[in-house]
């Protein structure tokens, strides 16, 4: 062992050893360090460790969707015209050529004919803004059905849901400023909702359009909203959510040397910021292939808005087309008060129920709760048959909203399935209440039925496949214990309790305060946990381990002889074997 | 009884004899005959007549409904479109005749149109130049016409056969067809004709000049390329949020899914081996059947 001294200072000379001088990059680094401080912040973070699994990246879609349609959207705001102005369309689209439009419309062609790339960046863009949303969606339900949303993350799925409707809005404005006929319908029917609205509603609506609709302030008015107010709200609203990820730090999966204290996955660097980034890229590129070769909202064929004009399929982008259902299956209930109409046809299906979903969606986190009064910190995800309850009623959410959802393209689905456009709506007037009671119990019923395989797969091992028959002709199925870590991951959950309200009245036989309100929270309790498996206790499981040694003494006889016929499976040698003794 | 039928077919003599020889409604036409009458009537009686009615007076069911409408002033672009389209025959009764392969050959189609002409005062088969744009229109005439008639197009058509003529639902499982595959001529007719649930547009409403333009319209923006890709049925927002879920969200989870499953290592080998089996059967020792957390 030798070490090299040659730079060590071996005398007490005046002058001092000096270290040799850092490389350029560490010269940068340094200077950057002395003026901003960062190393030490970036020391922490470049390590930070984030777990590994396929629905941790459905976030991820969403905001990197998201950075493509700030990319692309910048890029379209440097030919887009936010104008109502009248002017005579000139430019290469011949079937539109002299027709007269808003400077709006016009400019939307000219982004789409004349610009080098913009319809290409104008497909990007759109298409992307729908992958955002439905990204958002698809990352709300892996969060709920894990369970990543209790504490200490109730906030963040608040943040989280404010994202998803401020992207839905953003959306909706988007989708109002090419000022086609598509478009401008879309701002007619939302004129329409905001005169359904009692009292204020004609004064709301002439406050947005400045007049009456469609006034010449509506695109304008939009535009500032869809490029600066929502957007500005959406980037700080992001960076809260990922702040608080950080913060939080992430949720994982039970496993063995996974626990509620820690977090096992791979550091920032180089792992997961290769991962993050590359995943950046691809979802740049599906956007990208997406723009060049799949239409979407081909403005020209519209021809520019004029409210007298209406074309069928008119429909809005998915995200509202929920909303648009409800509208398109209620009956037409209006009724007259002192005079003034109140449109309960347009205000349930637009101004009452997406609010009030959006508020319970908002709350789920805190009414589950209050209902489980589980007020400690998971950092634990669980399997969404852990939760039967809870899994079910997000079933049955999405039910509700997957209909409501087909409602709103009840048209295209009659003519491309050669169905009545009224019977649709008759079914689906009954499946929007129907359906979503038949899909929590089927989910509920189901996820128990798992839990329950959970249990049996604990209790006596996987099923073998393997078909044994006694000497007395009888057949069972050969079952093998399951590995020890697979039987970490199903026992590593909570034994549940059900609340009961009883003991809250004393011997004076007055009830407790609150005490009707826990009588509540007590049936509550029995319908989210009462029927739900418990893994197996200690004793259970000793008792079927004795078991499985008794079962495998039984078959002693026959270890290390593979069943006839079976030792030619390739792999073993077979030189020396003879099936059935031939 | 026997003289009910001699009776009958003395009416029936006599009035085929009168639709012979009488000058009927399109009688200065050049191009159908008293032989084309005769036969289309021939050709009426064996195929038509059933639901239509002997004389083309149309038939009620005992209810009073029509079972065949009377084709007394429908005329002979209407009988062109429904048969030439193949809507008539219909192959079974429904909410709406569609279009499929005809029945009956071109000159059949003209005998048929000859015949329903001669029983009122409907539009007869238009001339070719009705749903052309002239020849010897100008590039500029011929694209304002097209301009008009995409302008015409919106306001008229695109409510029920939506913006690119793709078609749209009617109530009770009617609906709007296509108009991409259609013959111009046909699309003059059903302007003319109003066939089924289309309101007419009669040459008051839309000039005929107007009706040749919306025609012109459709058939540029057909033989235009689609600038932005596949069209994906050209139906609007439901279809582009379907492709968005399907295609977007679907190779995007893909992905993520293949990130995932691929993770760190030091060498190029991957971790396991062909001897990654299950099931060890023949000791019996524990296996894992399954890896992943989900």
């Amino acid at each position: 062992m030798s070490i090299d001294t040659s730079k060590v200072a071996d005398s007490n000379a005046t002058s001092a050893a000096k270290a040799s001088k850092p490389s350029k990059a560490g010269a940068v680094a340094t200077w950057a360090d002395d003026r901003l401080g960062l190393a030490g912040a970036m020391k922490k973070n470049l390590r930070k460790v984030f777990p590994d699994h396929w629905s941790f990246m459905l976030g991820e879609i969403a905001l990197w969707s998201f950075v493509v349609v700030l990319l692309t959207g910048v890029f379209l705001t440097f030919w887009y015209v936010p104008s109502m102005g009248e002017v005579e369309y000139q430019g290469s689209y011949d079937p539109l050529r002299g027709v007269h439009m808003s400077e709006a419309y016009a400019s939307t062609l000219h982004l789409s004919f004349d610009v080098r790339g913009g319809l290409l960046l104008r497909q990007m863009h759109h298409w992307a803004a729908m992958i955002f949303i439905a990204s958002m969606m698809i990352h709300l339900l892996r969060v709920w059905f894990t369970g990543a949303f209790r504490k200490p993350r109730e906030l963040n799925w608040v943040i989280g849901c404010l994202l998803l409707f401020l992207g839905t809005l953003e959306g909706f404005t988007g989708y109002s400023l090419p000022d086609d006929l598509l478009s401008g319908t879309g701002i007619r029917a939302a004129d329409g909702f905001l005169k359904a609205t009692p009292v204020v509603g004609s004064y709301m609506s002439f406050f947005l359009f400045g007049g009456e609709f469609p006034g010449e302030s509506i695109i304008p008015r939009l535009y500032t909203i869809h490029v600066l107010l929502i957007p500005g709200l959406l980037v700080a609203l992001v960076a809260a959510h990922m702040l608080l990820l950080v913060y939080h730090k992430h949720t994982q999966w039970p496993g063995p040397g996974r626990t509620n204290d820690n977090v096992v996955g791979y550091p920032m660097l180089p792992v997961y910021a290769a991962k993050a980034g590359g995943f950046f890229f691809i979802v740049f590129g599906v956007v990208a292939i997406m723009g060049a070769t799949m239409t979407i909202n081909g403005v020209w064929k519209f021809g520019p808005y004029d409210p007298t004009k209406v074309t069928a399929g008119s429909q809005p982008d998915w995200y509202m087309g929920w909303p648009d259902g409800l509208l398109r299956v209620i009956p037409g209930w209006e009724s007259v008060i002192g005079g003034y109409t109140i449109s309960w046809n347009v205000m349930i299906p637009i101004l009452i129920t997406p609010p009030a979903l959006l508020v319970l969606l908002i709350m789920l986190p805190f009414i589950d709760q209050w209902i489980t009064k589980d007020k400690r910190d998971h950092h634990l995800l669980q399997r969404p048959r852990d939760a039967p309850t809870r899994t079910a009623i997000m079933v049955a959410l999405m039910t509700f909203y997957g209909l409501a959802w087909a409602a709103g393209g009840n048209d295209i689905i009659a003519i491309k399935l050669h169905l009545s456009i009224n019977q649709i709506t008759y079914f689906m007037r009954g499946a929007l209440f129907i359906g979503p009671v038949i899909a929590f119990i089927i989910t509920r019923r189901w996820c128990i039925s798992l839990q329950r395989h959970d249990r049996e797969k604990l209790l006596h091992g996987y099923e073998t496949g393997v078909i044994m028959r006694s000497p007395d002709g009888g057949y069972s199925e050969r079952h093998l214990p399951i590995s020890e870590s697979e039987a970490y991951r199903l026992t590593a959950r909570d034994r549940e309790k059900v609340f009961t309200a009883d003991g809250r009245i004393d011997e004076n036989g007055v009830a407790a305060p609150g005490g009707r309100l826990d009588g509540v929270r007590a049936k509550l309790s029995t319908l989210m946990y009462a029927d739900n498996i418990q893994k197996p206790t200690r004793a259970e499981l000793e008792e079927a381990h004795h078991h499985a040694e008794h079962e495998k003494a039984l078959t002693a006889a026959l270890t290390g002889h593979a069943a006839d016929g079976h030792q030619f499976d390739g792999k073993r040698p077979v030189d020396d074997e003879a099936l059935r003794g031939d | 009884m026997a003289g009910l039928v001699v009776l009958l077919l003395a009416l029936l003599l006599t009035g085929g004899a009168y639709s012979l020889f009488s000058p009927g409604a399109t009688a200065g036409q050049a191009d159908t005959s008293a032989e084309d009458v005769t036969k289309g009537r021939e050709l009426f009686l064996v195929g038509c007549a059933f639901c239509h009615g002997r004389n083309g007076e149309g038939v009620l069911t005992v209810e009073g409904t029509q079972y065949g409408p009377a084709l007394s002033d429908v005329g002979g672009a209407s009988v062109d479109f429904q048969v030439g389209t193949g809507r008539m025959p219909l192959a079974q009764p429904g909410q709406q005749a569609e279009r499929k392969p005809p029945v009956y050959t071109d000159e059949e189609v003209r005998q048929l149109a000859a015949y329903v002409d001669t029983l009122g005062a409907g539009p007869a088969v238009p001339d070719e130049s009705a749903y052309t744009l002239p020849s010897d229109f100008t590039d500029e005439e011929r694209e304002s016409a097209i301009t008009r008639g995409g302008q015409i197009f919106l306001t008229n058509c695109t409510a029920c056969h939506n913006f690119d003529g793709a078609g749209g639902a009617m109530p009770r499982g009617g609906y709007a067809p296509t108009l991409r595959g259609v013959e111009p001529k046909y699309i003059y007719e059903a302007l003319l004709t109003g066939p089924q649930q289309m309101p007419t547009f009669s040459d008051g409403n839309l000039t005929p000049d107007e009706k040749r333009d919306v025609i012109a319209y459709l058939e540029d923006t057909g033989a235009k390329p689609a600038y932005s890709g596949f069209g994906l049925g050209n139906l609007g927002p439901v279809s582009e949020g379907l492709f968005a879920w399907i295609v977007g969200i679907g190779l995007l989870v893909g992905f993520a899914i293949w990130i995932a499953a691929h993770t760190t290592r030091s060498s190029r080998q991957k971790p396991g081996g062909s001897s990654n089996l299950p099931v060890n059967l023949s000791d019996g020792e524990p296996g894992s059947p399954k890896g992943g957390n989900a």
